[in-house]
Protein backbone atom coordinates (compact mmCIF):
# COMPACT_ATOMS: atom_id res chain seq x y z
CA UNK A 1 0.00 0.00 0.00
CA UNK A 2 1.30 3.89 -1.17
CA UNK A 3 0.26 5.44 1.95
CA UNK A 4 1.94 2.44 4.19
CA UNK A 5 5.07 2.67 2.24
CA UNK A 6 5.01 6.67 2.74
CA UNK A 7 4.67 6.36 6.23
CA UNK A 8 7.39 4.40 6.78
CA UNK A 9 9.38 6.51 4.81
CA UNK A 10 11.69 8.72 7.62
CA UNK A 11 11.63 12.53 6.31
CA UNK A 12 13.07 15.77 7.14
CA UNK A 13 12.05 18.33 8.13
CA UNK A 14 12.98 20.16 4.75
CA UNK A 15 11.08 17.47 2.86
CA UNK A 16 7.78 18.11 5.56
CA UNK A 17 8.34 21.57 5.05
CA UNK A 18 8.19 20.91 1.07
CA UNK A 19 5.38 18.78 1.05
CA UNK A 20 3.42 21.48 3.16
CA UNK A 21 4.36 24.25 0.57
CA UNK A 22 3.22 22.07 -2.39
CA UNK A 23 -0.22 21.40 -1.01
CA UNK A 24 -0.35 25.59 -0.14
CA UNK A 25 0.60 26.19 -3.57
CA UNK A 26 -1.90 24.45 -5.18
CA UNK A 27 -4.66 25.62 -2.62
CA UNK A 28 -6.58 28.44 -4.33
CA UNK A 29 -8.40 30.32 -2.09
CA UNK A 30 -11.57 28.26 -1.97
CA UNK A 31 -12.21 28.88 1.98
CA UNK A 32 -12.02 25.94 3.14
CA UNK A 33 -13.36 25.97 6.51
CA UNK A 34 -11.38 22.70 8.77
CA UNK A 35 -8.22 21.82 8.01
CA UNK A 36 -7.88 18.70 5.19
CA UNK A 37 -8.49 14.45 6.85
CA UNK A 38 -6.18 13.59 4.07
CA UNK A 39 -3.17 15.47 4.78
CA UNK A 40 -0.13 13.45 4.10
CA UNK A 41 2.35 15.86 6.07
CA UNK A 42 1.15 14.29 8.95
CA UNK A 43 1.81 10.94 8.71
CA UNK A 44 -0.67 9.74 10.98
CA UNK A 45 -3.38 11.35 9.05
CA UNK A 46 -2.50 8.85 6.19
CA UNK A 47 -3.91 5.56 7.89
CA UNK A 48 -6.89 6.77 9.46
CA UNK A 49 -8.94 9.24 6.94
CA UNK A 50 -11.96 7.84 5.04
CA UNK A 51 -11.57 8.04 1.55
CA UNK A 52 -15.43 7.68 0.92
CA UNK A 53 -17.79 10.98 0.32
CA UNK A 54 -19.39 11.68 3.57
CA UNK A 55 -23.42 11.19 3.32
CA UNK A 56 -25.41 14.35 4.45
CA UNK A 57 -28.05 14.24 7.31
CA UNK A 58 -30.01 17.45 7.72
CA UNK A 59 -28.66 19.62 10.84
CA UNK A 60 -32.26 20.32 11.73
CA UNK A 61 -32.75 16.64 12.70
CA UNK A 62 -31.73 15.15 15.48
CA UNK A 63 -28.48 16.90 15.88
CA UNK A 64 -29.92 19.93 17.05
CA UNK A 65 -30.09 18.38 20.71
CA UNK A 66 -26.99 18.58 22.73
CA UNK A 67 -25.60 17.10 26.03
CA UNK A 68 -25.14 19.87 27.77
CA UNK A 69 -23.16 20.09 31.21
CA UNK A 70 -23.69 22.98 33.49
CA UNK A 71 -21.80 24.44 36.34
CA UNK A 72 -22.79 21.38 38.09
CA UNK A 73 -19.95 19.60 36.69
CA UNK A 74 -16.72 21.78 37.64
CA UNK A 75 -15.79 23.83 40.70
CA UNK A 76 -13.86 26.85 40.63
CA UNK A 77 -10.23 25.50 41.25
CA UNK A 78 -10.78 23.47 38.55
CA UNK A 79 -9.73 26.44 36.01
CA UNK A 80 -6.25 27.15 38.27
CA UNK A 81 -3.88 24.28 36.27
CA UNK A 82 -0.77 26.00 38.95
CA UNK A 83 -2.94 25.01 41.85
CA UNK A 84 -3.99 21.45 43.71
CA UNK A 85 -0.69 20.43 44.27
CA UNK A 86 1.86 21.16 47.22
CA UNK A 87 3.81 23.29 45.42
CA UNK A 88 4.03 26.19 42.61
CA UNK A 89 4.87 24.45 39.17
CA UNK A 90 7.64 25.40 37.25
CA UNK A 91 7.52 27.57 34.10
CA UNK A 92 5.85 31.16 32.65
CA UNK A 93 2.77 31.74 34.36
CA UNK A 94 0.29 33.19 32.24
CA UNK A 95 -3.83 34.09 32.30
CA UNK A 96 -5.53 32.44 29.25
CA UNK A 97 -9.04 34.83 28.88
CA UNK A 98 -11.57 34.32 26.00
CA UNK A 99 -14.80 34.05 24.62
CA UNK A 100 -16.87 31.74 23.64
CA UNK A 101 -18.95 33.00 20.05
CA UNK A 102 -21.06 31.68 17.17
CA UNK A 103 -20.73 33.13 13.97
CA UNK A 104 -22.45 36.26 14.18
CA UNK A 105 -20.63 37.08 17.26
CA UNK A 106 -22.76 36.04 20.14
CA UNK A 107 -21.66 34.54 23.48
CA UNK A 108 -22.57 31.30 23.82
CA UNK A 109 -23.25 30.88 27.71
CA UNK A 110 -22.87 28.27 30.28
CA UNK A 111 -20.76 25.55 28.14
CA UNK A 112 -18.40 23.29 29.07
CA UNK A 113 -14.95 23.93 28.23
CA UNK A 114 -12.19 21.02 28.81
CA UNK A 115 -8.22 22.01 28.35
CA UNK A 116 -5.63 20.06 28.62
CA UNK A 117 -1.40 20.73 27.70
CA UNK A 118 2.46 19.68 28.22
CA UNK A 119 4.09 21.21 31.07
CA UNK A 120 6.81 24.01 31.02
CA UNK A 121 9.28 21.05 29.49
CA UNK A 122 7.13 19.95 26.76
CA UNK A 123 6.25 16.72 28.94
CA UNK A 124 2.78 15.83 29.04
CA UNK A 125 1.69 13.63 31.97
CA UNK A 126 0.60 10.83 30.27
CA UNK A 127 2.08 6.72 29.98
CA UNK A 128 2.59 7.34 26.10
CA UNK A 129 5.13 10.59 26.57
CA UNK A 130 8.35 9.48 27.55
CA UNK A 131 10.79 11.50 25.84
CA UNK A 132 13.53 12.84 27.40
CA UNK A 133 11.93 16.09 29.24
CA UNK A 134 10.91 15.81 33.61
CA UNK A 135 7.97 15.64 34.68
CA UNK A 136 6.49 18.41 36.96
CA UNK A 137 5.19 17.07 40.66
CA UNK A 138 3.30 20.04 41.31
CA UNK A 139 1.86 20.28 37.26
CA UNK A 140 -0.87 17.83 35.97
CA UNK A 141 -1.95 19.96 32.57
CA UNK A 142 -6.17 19.77 32.61
CA UNK A 143 -8.60 21.80 33.72
CA UNK A 144 -12.23 22.13 32.92
CA UNK A 145 -14.95 25.56 33.34
CA UNK A 146 -17.91 26.92 32.28
CA UNK A 147 -18.71 29.98 30.49
CA UNK A 148 -20.36 32.80 32.31
CA UNK A 149 -23.49 34.83 31.11
CA UNK A 150 -21.17 36.67 28.47
CA UNK A 151 -19.50 33.41 26.97
CA UNK A 152 -16.13 34.76 28.85
CA UNK A 153 -14.16 32.19 30.09
CA UNK A 154 -10.47 32.36 31.98
CA UNK A 155 -7.96 30.11 33.23
CA UNK A 156 -4.38 30.71 34.64
CA UNK A 157 -1.65 28.11 33.89
CA UNK A 158 2.29 28.07 32.87
CA UNK A 159 3.40 27.94 28.97
CA UNK A 160 3.56 24.50 27.72
CA UNK A 161 7.04 23.70 26.14
CA UNK A 162 7.41 23.44 23.04
CA UNK A 163 8.06 19.10 22.35
CA UNK A 164 9.56 16.53 20.14
CA UNK A 165 7.30 13.64 17.96
CA UNK A 166 7.86 10.89 15.51
CA UNK A 167 6.10 12.64 12.30
CA UNK A 168 9.59 12.62 10.59
CA UNK A 169 13.26 13.63 11.11
CA UNK A 170 13.82 16.31 14.11
CA UNK A 171 10.05 17.03 14.38
CA UNK A 172 8.86 19.31 16.97
CA UNK A 173 5.23 20.67 17.73
CA UNK A 174 5.31 24.29 18.74
CA UNK A 175 3.59 25.03 21.90
CA UNK A 176 0.21 24.61 22.32
CA UNK A 177 -3.29 24.13 24.51
CA UNK A 178 -5.87 21.95 23.84
CA UNK A 179 -9.55 23.06 24.03
CA UNK A 180 -12.44 20.68 23.71
CA UNK A 181 -15.78 22.10 23.70
CA UNK A 182 -19.43 21.01 23.21
CA UNK A 183 -21.41 24.18 22.09
CA UNK A 184 -25.43 23.88 22.08
CA UNK A 185 -26.07 21.33 19.62
CA UNK A 186 -24.50 18.14 18.29
CA UNK A 187 -22.98 19.72 15.04
CA UNK A 188 -21.20 22.30 17.41
CA UNK A 189 -18.62 20.00 19.35
CA UNK A 190 -15.47 21.22 18.78
CA UNK A 191 -12.16 20.30 19.47
CA UNK A 192 -9.01 22.67 18.40
CA UNK A 193 -5.62 23.71 19.70
CA UNK A 194 -4.61 27.32 20.47
CA UNK A 195 -0.99 28.22 19.50
CA UNK A 196 1.00 31.24 20.73
CA UNK A 197 2.13 34.39 19.20
CA UNK A 198 5.28 34.66 17.70
CA UNK A 199 6.00 30.65 17.73
CA UNK A 200 8.64 29.84 15.54
CA UNK A 201 7.47 26.32 14.80
CA UNK A 202 3.93 27.21 13.65
CA UNK A 203 5.80 27.39 10.12
CA UNK A 204 6.71 24.13 10.06
CA UNK A 205 3.87 22.38 11.96
CA UNK A 206 1.99 19.83 9.91
CA UNK A 207 -0.83 19.85 12.15
CA UNK A 208 -1.79 23.72 12.30
CA UNK A 209 -0.70 23.99 8.56
CA UNK A 210 -3.36 21.30 7.68
CA UNK A 211 -5.93 24.35 8.07
CA UNK A 212 -5.71 25.41 4.71
CA UNK A 213 -7.31 29.51 5.24
CA UNK A 214 -4.92 31.58 6.51
CA UNK A 215 -7.74 33.39 8.20
CA UNK A 216 -8.57 29.95 10.27
CA UNK A 217 -5.13 29.91 10.80
CA UNK A 218 -4.57 32.65 12.48
CA UNK A 219 -7.52 32.51 14.59
CA UNK A 220 -5.91 29.26 16.30
CA UNK A 221 -3.12 31.61 17.99
CA UNK A 222 -4.05 33.54 20.73
CA UNK A 223 -3.49 37.13 21.26
CA UNK A 224 -0.85 38.87 23.92
CA UNK A 225 -2.88 41.06 25.67
CA UNK A 226 -1.19 43.90 28.14
CA UNK A 227 -4.98 43.79 29.97
CA UNK A 228 -4.73 40.39 31.28
CA UNK A 229 -1.18 40.88 31.85
CA UNK A 230 -1.03 40.88 35.37
CA UNK A 231 2.14 43.28 37.08
CA UNK A 232 5.29 40.90 38.50
CA UNK A 233 3.14 38.04 37.89
CA UNK A 234 2.35 36.62 34.28
CA UNK A 235 1.60 37.36 30.40
CA UNK A 236 -1.87 37.97 29.17
CA UNK A 237 -3.04 35.80 26.30
CA UNK A 238 -6.54 36.32 24.73
CA UNK A 239 -8.06 33.29 22.77
CA UNK A 240 -11.89 33.79 21.36
CA UNK A 241 -13.65 30.30 19.86
CA UNK A 242 -15.74 30.91 17.01
CA UNK A 243 -18.09 27.70 17.02
CA UNK A 244 -20.78 27.07 13.75
CA UNK A 245 -23.93 27.54 14.04
CA UNK A 246 -26.51 24.66 14.72
CA UNK A 247 -28.18 24.64 11.80
CA UNK A 248 -25.04 25.78 9.39
CA UNK A 249 -24.63 24.23 6.37
CA UNK A 250 -22.25 21.28 5.91
CA UNK A 251 -18.38 21.39 6.08
CA UNK A 252 -16.98 22.47 2.86
CA UNK A 253 -14.18 20.03 2.68
CA UNK A 254 -15.06 16.58 1.94
CA UNK A 255 -11.99 13.49 2.03
CA UNK B 1 -37.29 23.48 9.90
CA UNK B 2 -37.98 26.64 7.73
CA UNK B 3 -35.69 29.37 8.62
CA UNK B 4 -37.15 32.02 10.91
CA UNK B 5 -37.88 35.70 9.70
CA UNK B 6 -37.95 38.11 11.83
CA UNK B 7 -39.72 41.03 10.44
CA UNK B 8 -38.00 43.82 13.06
CA UNK B 9 -34.68 42.63 11.78
CA UNK B 10 -35.19 43.00 8.46
CA UNK B 11 -33.60 46.31 7.13
CA UNK B 12 -30.79 45.93 9.92
CA UNK B 13 -27.40 45.58 8.94
CA UNK B 14 -26.22 42.36 7.79
CA UNK B 15 -24.51 40.64 11.25
CA UNK B 16 -20.50 40.66 10.97
CA UNK B 17 -20.05 36.90 10.30
CA UNK B 18 -16.52 35.76 12.01
CA UNK B 19 -14.27 33.06 10.71
CA UNK B 20 -14.75 29.55 12.34
CA UNK B 21 -12.32 27.80 14.96
CA UNK B 22 -11.40 24.83 13.12
CA UNK B 23 -10.69 21.52 14.67
CA UNK B 24 -7.30 19.94 15.37
CA UNK B 25 -6.58 17.07 16.44
CA UNK B 26 -6.76 15.32 19.62
CA UNK B 27 -3.56 13.96 19.57
CA UNK B 28 -2.49 10.95 21.59
CA UNK B 29 -2.45 12.69 25.25
CA UNK B 30 -6.35 13.21 25.49
CA UNK B 31 -6.76 10.94 28.18
CA UNK B 32 -5.30 13.98 30.41
CA UNK B 33 -7.79 16.66 29.68
CA UNK B 34 -11.12 14.19 28.77
CA UNK B 35 -10.53 11.37 30.88
CA UNK B 36 -13.29 12.86 33.99
CA UNK B 37 -15.94 12.60 31.62
CA UNK B 38 -15.56 9.26 30.40
CA UNK B 39 -18.53 7.55 30.65
CA UNK B 40 -18.86 3.81 29.45
CA UNK B 41 -22.12 3.02 31.60
CA UNK B 42 -24.76 5.11 30.27
CA UNK B 43 -27.50 2.88 31.96
CA UNK B 44 -28.91 3.76 35.21
CA UNK B 45 -31.43 2.30 37.48
CA UNK B 46 -33.77 5.16 37.10
CA UNK B 47 -34.02 4.73 33.04
CA UNK B 48 -36.51 2.68 32.16
CA UNK B 49 -35.78 0.49 28.77
CA UNK B 50 -33.72 -2.35 27.67
CA UNK B 51 -30.28 -2.14 28.54
CA UNK B 52 -27.93 -3.23 26.12
CA UNK B 53 -23.67 -3.28 25.52
CA UNK B 54 -21.67 -2.62 22.28
CA UNK B 55 -18.49 -3.63 21.44
CA UNK B 56 -16.27 -3.30 19.04
CA UNK B 57 -12.90 -2.88 17.29
CA UNK B 58 -11.67 0.53 15.48
CA UNK B 59 -9.43 -0.60 12.56
CA UNK B 60 -7.36 1.80 10.14
CA UNK B 61 -6.66 1.51 6.83
CA UNK B 62 -3.94 -1.63 7.39
CA UNK B 63 -6.64 -3.16 9.71
CA UNK B 64 -4.62 -2.65 12.46
CA UNK B 65 -6.13 -2.09 15.12
CA UNK B 66 -6.50 1.71 16.85
CA UNK B 67 -5.84 1.65 20.55
CA UNK B 68 -5.45 5.40 20.72
CA UNK B 69 -9.14 6.78 19.91
CA UNK B 70 -12.16 8.27 22.02
CA UNK B 71 -15.46 7.98 20.85
CA UNK B 72 -18.59 9.93 22.07
CA UNK B 73 -21.83 8.78 22.19
CA UNK B 74 -25.04 11.24 21.72
CA UNK B 75 -28.62 9.44 22.30
CA UNK B 76 -32.54 9.29 23.15
CA UNK B 77 -34.02 7.85 25.89
CA UNK B 78 -36.03 4.29 25.13
CA UNK B 79 -39.14 6.84 24.24
CA UNK B 80 -36.70 8.11 21.15
CA UNK B 81 -36.74 11.30 23.48
CA UNK B 82 -33.33 13.21 24.07
CA UNK B 83 -32.94 14.65 27.62
CA UNK B 84 -34.43 17.94 27.93
CA UNK B 85 -33.32 21.00 30.14
CA UNK B 86 -30.04 19.23 31.19
CA UNK B 87 -28.37 22.13 32.58
CA UNK B 88 -31.11 22.48 35.23
CA UNK B 89 -29.58 19.15 36.79
CA UNK B 90 -26.55 17.54 37.56
CA UNK B 91 -24.45 15.59 34.76
CA UNK B 92 -25.10 12.03 37.04
CA UNK B 93 -28.82 12.98 37.12
CA UNK B 94 -29.20 13.30 33.50
CA UNK B 95 -29.26 10.57 29.82
CA UNK B 96 -27.70 10.23 26.69
CA UNK B 97 -23.93 11.00 26.71
CA UNK B 98 -21.11 8.59 27.07
CA UNK B 99 -17.21 8.77 26.09
CA UNK B 100 -14.87 5.56 25.88
CA UNK B 101 -11.81 5.33 24.65
CA UNK B 102 -10.57 2.33 23.03
CA UNK B 103 -8.24 -0.11 24.76
CA UNK B 104 -4.64 -1.35 23.27
CA UNK B 105 -6.11 -4.15 21.04
CA UNK B 106 -8.26 -1.13 19.55
CA UNK B 107 -11.50 -1.93 21.39
CA UNK B 108 -14.49 0.07 23.17
CA UNK B 109 -17.11 -1.33 25.03
CA UNK B 110 -20.37 0.34 26.33
CA UNK B 111 -23.40 -0.35 28.46
CA UNK B 112 -26.28 1.42 27.94
CA UNK B 113 -30.52 1.64 27.22
CA UNK B 114 -31.79 0.85 23.87
CA UNK B 115 -33.04 4.26 22.47
CA UNK B 116 -36.43 4.61 21.04
CA UNK B 117 -37.55 5.70 17.26
CA UNK B 118 -36.86 9.18 16.85
CA UNK B 119 -39.86 11.17 15.95
CA UNK B 120 -38.44 14.22 14.18
CA UNK B 121 -39.85 17.66 13.02
CA UNK B 122 -39.85 16.43 9.97
CA UNK B 123 -42.68 13.26 9.50
CA UNK B 124 -39.93 10.64 8.63
CA UNK B 125 -39.38 8.62 11.84
CA UNK B 126 -35.93 7.33 12.66
CA UNK B 127 -35.26 3.99 13.53
CA UNK B 128 -33.36 3.59 17.00
CA UNK B 129 -30.02 4.85 16.66
CA UNK B 130 -26.66 6.15 18.77
CA UNK B 131 -25.16 9.28 17.15
CA UNK B 132 -21.12 8.74 17.27
CA UNK B 133 -18.52 11.11 17.39
CA UNK B 134 -14.84 9.88 16.96
CA UNK B 135 -11.79 11.56 17.61
CA UNK B 136 -7.83 9.98 17.77
CA UNK B 137 -4.32 11.23 16.50
CA UNK B 138 -4.07 11.44 12.74
CA UNK B 139 -7.81 12.52 12.95
CA UNK B 140 -7.78 16.28 11.98
CA UNK B 141 -11.31 16.25 12.87
CA UNK B 142 -14.17 14.27 14.28
CA UNK B 143 -15.70 11.61 12.64
CA UNK B 144 -19.71 11.19 12.60
CA UNK B 145 -21.34 8.28 12.28
CA UNK B 146 -24.27 6.26 13.19
CA UNK B 147 -25.17 2.97 15.49
CA UNK B 148 -28.41 1.16 14.02
CA UNK B 149 -29.77 -2.44 15.61
CA UNK B 150 -29.32 -5.19 12.88
CA UNK B 151 -32.73 -6.72 14.92
CA UNK B 152 -34.91 -3.67 14.15
CA UNK B 153 -38.19 -3.51 11.19
CA UNK B 154 -37.65 0.27 11.53
CA UNK B 155 -34.46 0.16 9.53
CA UNK B 156 -36.36 -0.66 6.24
CA UNK B 157 -37.83 2.71 6.65
CA UNK B 158 -35.14 5.12 8.22
CA UNK B 159 -34.45 8.12 5.67
CA UNK B 160 -31.26 8.12 6.62
CA UNK B 161 -30.44 4.52 5.92
CA UNK B 162 -32.27 5.10 2.97
CA UNK B 163 -29.71 7.68 2.05
CA UNK B 164 -27.07 5.50 1.75
CA UNK B 165 -26.11 2.63 -1.15
CA UNK B 166 -27.17 -0.63 0.17
CA UNK B 167 -24.02 -1.95 0.51
CA UNK B 168 -22.51 0.40 2.49
CA UNK B 169 -25.43 0.81 5.23
CA UNK B 170 -24.44 -2.23 6.39
CA UNK B 171 -21.39 -0.37 8.24
CA UNK B 172 -23.88 1.46 10.40
CA UNK B 173 -25.38 -1.68 11.56
CA UNK B 174 -24.87 -3.04 15.53
CA UNK B 175 -25.47 -7.10 14.84
CA UNK B 176 -27.07 -8.76 17.40
CA UNK B 177 -25.96 -11.78 19.49
CA UNK B 178 -28.03 -14.66 18.61
CA UNK B 179 -25.87 -16.42 21.79
CA UNK B 180 -26.20 -13.25 24.07
CA UNK B 181 -28.95 -11.72 23.99
CA UNK B 182 -29.03 -7.88 24.67
CA UNK B 183 -25.10 -7.46 23.27
CA UNK B 184 -24.49 -6.01 19.81
CA UNK B 185 -20.57 -5.86 17.89
CA UNK B 186 -20.11 -3.14 15.97
CA UNK B 187 -16.63 -2.81 14.08
CA UNK B 188 -15.44 0.62 12.70
CA UNK B 189 -13.18 0.64 9.70
CA UNK B 190 -11.51 4.26 9.00
CA UNK B 191 -10.56 3.77 5.28
CA UNK B 192 -10.67 0.46 2.55
CA UNK B 193 -12.87 -1.69 1.26
CA UNK B 194 -15.35 -2.15 4.44
CA UNK B 195 -14.60 1.67 5.26
CA UNK B 196 -17.57 2.99 7.98
CA UNK B 197 -20.14 5.44 6.38
CA UNK B 198 -19.70 8.93 8.36
CA UNK B 199 -21.46 12.12 8.20
CA UNK B 200 -21.77 15.60 7.13
CA UNK B 201 -24.10 17.21 9.52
Amino acid sequence: MKAAAQSARVVSQRGITGEIARIAAAYQGRGEVQPRLDYPPYRSSLLRHPRSPFVCVDPDEVECWAPCFGNHEVEPRDADLTAGHPGEPIGERIIVTGRLLDATGKPVAGQLVEIWQANAAGRYLHARDQHDAPLDPNFTGCASFVTDTKGRFAFETIRPGEYPWRNHYNAWRPAHIHFSVFGPAFATRLITQMYFPGDPLLPFDPIFNSVRSKTARERLIALFDWETTVPEYGLGYRFDIVLRGRDETPMENKP
Amino acid sequence: MTEQKNPESLGEAVPQVLSLTTYQTVGPYFKIGLEALYRDDLAKPNIPGQVIEISGTISDADLTPVPDAVLELWQADSFGRYMDQPQKKPFEDSFGFGRVPTNEAGRFHFRTIKPGAIQGETPARQAPHILVSIFMRGLLYRLITRIYFSDEAGNADDPVLRSIEPRRRDSLLAKANPAQPYRYEWNIFLQGENETVFFDI
